[in-house]
């Protein structure tokens, strides 16, 4: 079995933990339309073709916006097996573009403490799961900024 | 006009829990019967399109017709997600359409497990991502869809919930639904919460089912005099998903519904208003009320007024899922798109018995499956 490794590891490709500074989200954005995508996108023949307007190769990288509003919501309550609930599952529009779904926390799990358009700060915390090696997984989550 | 489609026999079985038999076995007892509805023999079909989703790779068609008789004709297998069974009925039409054939045969078939569907996503991630990155399960999906309209609207648990207890409502009058119970505003809303605002009542039941139809053409029903009971299928359209902004962070089934819509009311040179009911997708309770405005059977922001008013109740302007829907009838997936065509013809033939839509002339069935493919047909009294 392999060490687990000492510092947390990203929970997704996108969630860049620089040696130096704070963690942050990383998207692509089209020279052509301007939209922006969370992570690297898709690779056709390892080119990036947009998924929006079909721009060949006009991606460049961003750094993701670390805050945002909160844009919809459900509270769930039943999950698959192994997974703790009630929590939030919140889609979030990040400041500058890109749309994102993570959980929102420090906010009561019931409908009457969730507004629409709360404004919110993307937090990085260590992920509750560990993989089967060991490894911890640094996550990113949304809190009312 | 002379190269119009038309459904001469149509069959479902009752929805229920069948493990004990396979899926060759429930695919062949609606096609016998849409057989002996239509007055035909396996011989004189000439292709087979068979939708099924969770034994894709099965060649089910085929072993459907070693059940029913093995003709050695076109068999077309098909998967295309909660749309695949529509998706088989537009092919058998397209068959017939193209010139190629002049009576086919769509059957759609599933053996559905229980419990919550959807994955819990994160393919190739070490660690699950369900619970930490939001959830990916199909209630928690569609809940969103539905709190994108009370965030647009101000649409109400309540209202999602009332969507339930008509759907169950209709169920009653439907012996081939799963289910045929009343359920109460007070329950639906009480019963155990999954995905805010869908409880379990609000969430579609997984059950085993299959249906059939076939398909002829206008020649080949005049000739062999099957015009009295034929239904003409006035427009069919298929679509995907297009781009949409938070296409990553939250699935969207609106845009797809909507293209396909409006391309069966341009194909089939009809509005909403020609239209007398609708078997459309309530896989949760919160998806039937954005898809009276994806349908446009209302216009936006209208779906929860619309709701109740008692427009989409039986007696009402357009009753919608008479038949019980996914959420009471239930919803074998590969089977969905064909009962729902099932259920119009018994309506526009004047045979659906006590939940008959009275004077139906025209009625519209819509799939949407996750991807997203989304089909709605339109079908006609002749």
């Amino acid at each position: 079995m392999a060490e687990a490794a000492v510092a947390p590891l990203p929970i997704v490709p996108y969630l860049k933990i620089p040696e130096s500074g704070a963690p942050y989200l990383e998207g692509i954005k089209c020279k052509a339309c301007s939209e922006v995508f969370i992570g690297q996108g898709r690779l056709t023949a390892g080119k990036h073709v947009c998924q929006k307007c079909g721009a060949i190769e006009q991606m460049e990288t961003v750094k993701l916006g670390n805050t945002g509003k909160l844009y919809n919501y459900t509270v769930v309550h039943r999950s698959f097996p192994g997974v703790k609930t009630p929590f939030i599952s919140a889609i979030v529009d990040l400041d500058g573009g890109g749309s994102i779904r993570g959980n929102l926390i420090n906010v009561e799990p019931t409908p009457e403490a969730i507004k629409f358009d709360t404004p919110v700060k993307v937090v990085y915390e260590i992920a509750p799961a560990k993989d089967k090696e060991g490894n911890s997984y640094l996550s990113y989550y949304f809190t009312p900024a | 006009m002379a190269n119009d489609v038309y459904v001469v026999g149509t069959d479902m079985i009752k929805f229920g829990r069948f493990p004990n038999r396979t899926v060759d076995d429930l695919g062949a007892e609606s096609a016998l019967g849409a057989l002996s509805d239509a007055g035909l023999k396996i011989q004189d079909i000439q292709a087979l399109y068979c939708s099924n989703v969770f034994q894709a790779m099965g060649a089910v068609g085929q072993r459907v017709l070693k059940q029913i008789g093995q003709t050695g004709i076109e068999v077309m297998n098909v998967t295309n997600a909660c749309a695949s069974g529509a998706t088989a009925f537009r092919l058998a039409y397209l068959g017939i359409k193209s010139g190629e054939y002049e009576c086919t045969m769509a059957v759609g078939v599933e053996q559905m497990g229980s419990g919550l569907q959807g994955g819990a996503g994160g393919a190739g991630m070490a660690i699950s991502p369900e619970g930490i990155l939001g959830s990916n399960s199909n209630p928690a999906v569609f809940a969103h869809t539905g709190l994108e309209h009370t965030r647009k609207y101000g649409t109400t648990f309540a209202q999602f919930a009332q969507i339930s207890v008509k759907n169950h409502h209709h169920s009653t009058l439907n012996p081939k639904a799963m289910y045929q119970k009343e359920t109460p505003l007070e329950e639906v809303m009480s019963s155990e919460m999954i995905s805010y605002p869908n409880t379990k009542l609000m969430c579609s039941v997984n059950v085993d089912g299959s249906a059939a139809a076939i398909l002829m053409s206008e020649k080949e029903v005049k000739k062999r005099g099957l015009m009295s009971r034929a239904v003409k299928v006035r427009a069919s359209a298929l679509s995907s998903e297009p781009y949409v902004t938070r296409d990553i962070s939250m699935q969207d089934f609106n845009a797809a519904t909507r293209l396909a819509a409006d391309a069966a009311y341009e194909r089939g040179s009809v509005g909403p208003d020609d239209i007398n009911l609708v078997e459309l997708h309530d896989c949760f309770a919160t998806a039937e009320m954005v898809h009276y405005e994806n349908l446009r059977l209302c216009k936006d922001g209208e779906a929860g007024a619309f709701l109740d008013s008692g427009a989409t109740t039986l007696g009402g302007k357009v009753p919608v899922n008479v038949s019980g829907g996914l959420l009471s009838k239930g919803h074998p997936i590969g089977a969905t798109g064909v009962a729902n065509v099932y259920e119009i013809v018994q309506h526009l033939r004047g045979e659906a018995g006590a939940r008959q839509v009275e004077g139906a002339r025209m009625g519209m069935t819509h799939v949407v499956g996750m991807g997203t493919a989304c089909a709605v047909h339109i079908l006609e009294k002749v």
